[in-house]
């Protein structure tokens, strides 16, 4: 039980004023981030990020995950109020949660949403308390071969799992490694793809790219609807509340479900808008009354934010344990952790106890002052809808700016935020993903220096991927992977031919 | 409570009708864009290539990695090109319409204009000058509500980034004038 006295010591690094403080800044923010039509979680963490630079690593990190948190929170309250959802993870809750508000029972609906949450977090932050000290002590023994087969194997996840056509995961992967290349070499230190121009030198700032990729871009999508909207005001008593809190117990099979759903997809990449719909549809297979979902059922609201929370949390869990995001939102902080000097990964377990400790400790302490705010505040936030996105907008593109400027403090960073942002536009308009781009442009400079190492000490030799038995298997696993919508389909066929009469 | 007690309403007096005509097809976007990756591919691939693509007696060489990878976007932006000249169901999906189109650039002209003007006025000027013109021609609301708001924000964000967090933004003549 070492981890429960790193923990506890976690807890002890928190428990300042200017630290809570911090967070409830933090949470606040986050809400509004999410509540927000046009903003999210990455995009928010994105934003907000320059403000933390001038802060120690520690307060950094608690600010910037409880925006995230406040950003998962907020989510919630559209999706149930306006029937929009916030995040393509709350579409699921909108199937009852709105019914729910229509039918007077927002504030049922929206404890709901919020409890469940917390659950979902919080189991899957116990899962991160115990297995992530335990994957990253594994994984110190691990040399360039196996690094690079454990980045391979999350690229070949993308594109085997993803539901995107494969072709445009491709696609947008090699570029985000291709842009995340530009620059000075940093095994060989020669310049490569920078025709001649002194901006390109530092290379495309990953921070920068994200800003234009994830809020400009968003900006100019959401100008595309209609904005107009009417919703349900509510306001949560505690006597809502703690009935809600009653019946709990009643629904711990779905909720257990959930977290469960949710924790599994959550660590492998991109799992979370997966993981509320299974989540989702799950309940209801299971459920003796499934006609009763969609029609404002609390259950339908319990399963799909429980999912979505645990995957959400759980995709910072390989992050820490081994420098890989497990969502966008993850590689924008992953991204946050680089500018501090913190190398994510195995490493930062052992070098950095304090800081690892106090950001698992805060994110327990984050979830719980959440919870409270969220239930209490509820009324303001869903009044922030009342401002016309018209003077919403610009002050997202100013944001927007002052990120990307404080970065590098260079002006060619705001011109490459606004092509990122047409890019954005393009690619999310004709289903080109933004996660594998955003993944590959944090982890490119990585995956390339440990390919480069491994093959520098196995002479240029590909053996050195299957030379024993663990990076074997993982490099196997990666190529499987990447083929599975082939194997998928052979077995497939193959099984139809062998049992033809049957079905 | 009863099935009507809607209690926030927010109006948008410049939406974009619903039937207004296709600017263009999915499929022609799909098309552009494979064109121009596949344009970039082949020229990080040569640059790559000119760089040194192959191995040395230390292992590979800087331009390796990039030039492969540029050969796996160059082949997926081909597939994509055919796959999409193929496809009947993108061709029939509105990538844009008229009216959306004109409301994008209503968002997106400004944001030009407005980091032209930061080279020039610096951040915290522009950034009134974009929120108050926005307010006030997309948004349709009252002028002093329009430079209230855009002056409040612009304050907010120099007292937060310049004074409180110390995080430099470019600077113009006004800021000179006022001695920061």
């Amino acid at each position: 039980m070492e981890a429960l006295g790193l923990l506890m010591h976690g807890f002890a690094v928190l428990l300042t004023w200017k630290t809570l403080l911090l967070m409830m800044l933090g949470l606040v923010l986050g809400i509004f981030v999410g509540v927000l039509p046009g903003l999210g979680g990455p995009n928010g963490v994105a934003i907000l990020l320059p403000l933390t630079f001038t802060m120690d690593p520690t307060s950094a990190i608690v600010m910037l995950s409880c925006i995230y948190w406040g950003a998962l929170f907020g989510g919630a309250i559209t999706s149930i109020l306006f029937n929009i959802p916030g995040e393509a993870w709350s579409v699921a809750t909108t199937f009852d949660g709105y019914p729910m508000a229509q039918q007077g029972r927002a504030a049922e609906a929206l404890t709901a949403a919020f409890t469940s949450s917390f659950i979902g977090s919080l189991v899957a932050v116990m899962l991160i308390t115990f297995l992530a000290p335990m994957i990253s002590s594994f994984a110190l023994r691990f040399g360039p071969p196996e690094f690079f087969a454990v980045y391979l194997l999350t690229f070949c996840s993308f594109v085997g799992l993803g539901r995107e056509a494969k072709h445009k995961t491709v696609i947008s992967m090699s570029l985000g490694l291709l842009l995340a290349g530009i620059g000075m070499d940093t095994v060989s230190g020669q310049l490569r793809m920078t025709f001649g121009s002194a901006e390109l030198l530092r290379g495309v700032n990953f921070l920068v790219a994200v800003i234009g990729l994830f809020g400009i871009s968003e900006i100019l999508l959401t100008m595309e609807e209609r904005l107009a909207l009417r919703g349900h005001a509510a306001g949560i008593s505690l006597r809502v509340v703690v009935s809600v809190w009653k019946d709990l117990p009643k629904y711990w099979v779905t909720l257990l479900r959930s977290s469960f759903i949710g924790c599994w997809l959550g660590i492998t990449p991109g799992g979370a808008i997966a993981a509320s719909f299974m989540g989702y549809n799950l309940a209801k297979r299971f459920s003796k009354d499934p006609d009763s979902f969609g029609k404002g059922r609390i259950e339908g609201v319990f399963a799909p934010e429980t999912a979505a929370h645990a995957s959400g949390t759980a995709a910072l869990l390989p992050m820490l344990a081994l420098g890989i995001p497990g969502s966008g939102t993850a590689a924008i902080l992953l991204g946050g952790l680089m500018v501090w000097g913190l190398n994510p990964g195995p490493l930062l377990f052992v070098e950095h106890k304090d800081f690892v400790w106090g950001l698992i400790a805060s994110m327990y302490l984050g979830n719980v002052v959440g919870l409270v705010l969220v239930l209490t505040t509820v009324p303001i936030f869903a009044s922030i809808l009342r401002v016309p996105f018209a003077a919403v907008a610009p002050m997202i593109v100013v944001s927007c700016a002052i990120g990307a400027y404080a970065i590098q403090n260079a002006m060619f960073d705001i011109w490459l935020m606004l092509g990122f942002g047409v890019v954005g536009y393009v690619f999310k308009k004709i289903g080109i993903p933004l996660a594998p781009f955003t993944l590959a442009l944090v982890l490119g400079n990585r995956a390339e220096d440990a390919f480069r190492l491994s093959m520098i000490g196995s002479g240029g030799d590909m053996k050195v991927f299957w030379s024993n038995g663990l990076v074997g298997s993982i490099t196997t696993l990666a190529i499987v992977l990447l083929f599975w919508p082939v194997i998928d389909k052979v077995f497939g066929s193959v099984t139809r031919i062998l049992r033809p009469a049957k079905a | 409570m009863s099935n009507t007690d809607i209690e926030i309403v927010v109006e948008d007096p410049t939406a974009p009708e619903a039937d207004s005509p296709a600017v263009t097809s999915v499929r022609a976007a799909d098309v552009v864009v494979c064109l121009l990756l596949l344009a970039l591919a082949l020229t990080l691939g040569y640059d790559n290539w000119r760089t040194g693509a192959g191995w040395e007696s230390t292992g590979p060489q800087s331009g390796y990695f990039p030039f492969y990878l540029s050969v796996i976007l160059g082949g997926a932006s081909l597939y994509g090109l055919v796959a999409a000249f193929l496809s009947r169901r993108e061709a029939s999906e509105i990538f844009v319409t008229r009216a959306q189109l004109r409301r994008v650039m209503a968002v997106f002209v400004p944001t030009l204009l407005f980091c032209l003007a930061m080279q020039f006025l610096g951040l915290y000027v522009a950034s009134f000058l974009l929120i108050a013109g926005f307010m006030r021609m997309v948004g349709k609301i009252a002028l002093w509500k329009s430079l209230l708001t855009a002056f409040v924000f612009t304050a907010v964000m120099f007292v937060t980034f310049d004074i409180a967090f110390d995080v430099i933004m470019p600077k113009g003549p006004l800021e000179a004038a006022l001695g920061r």
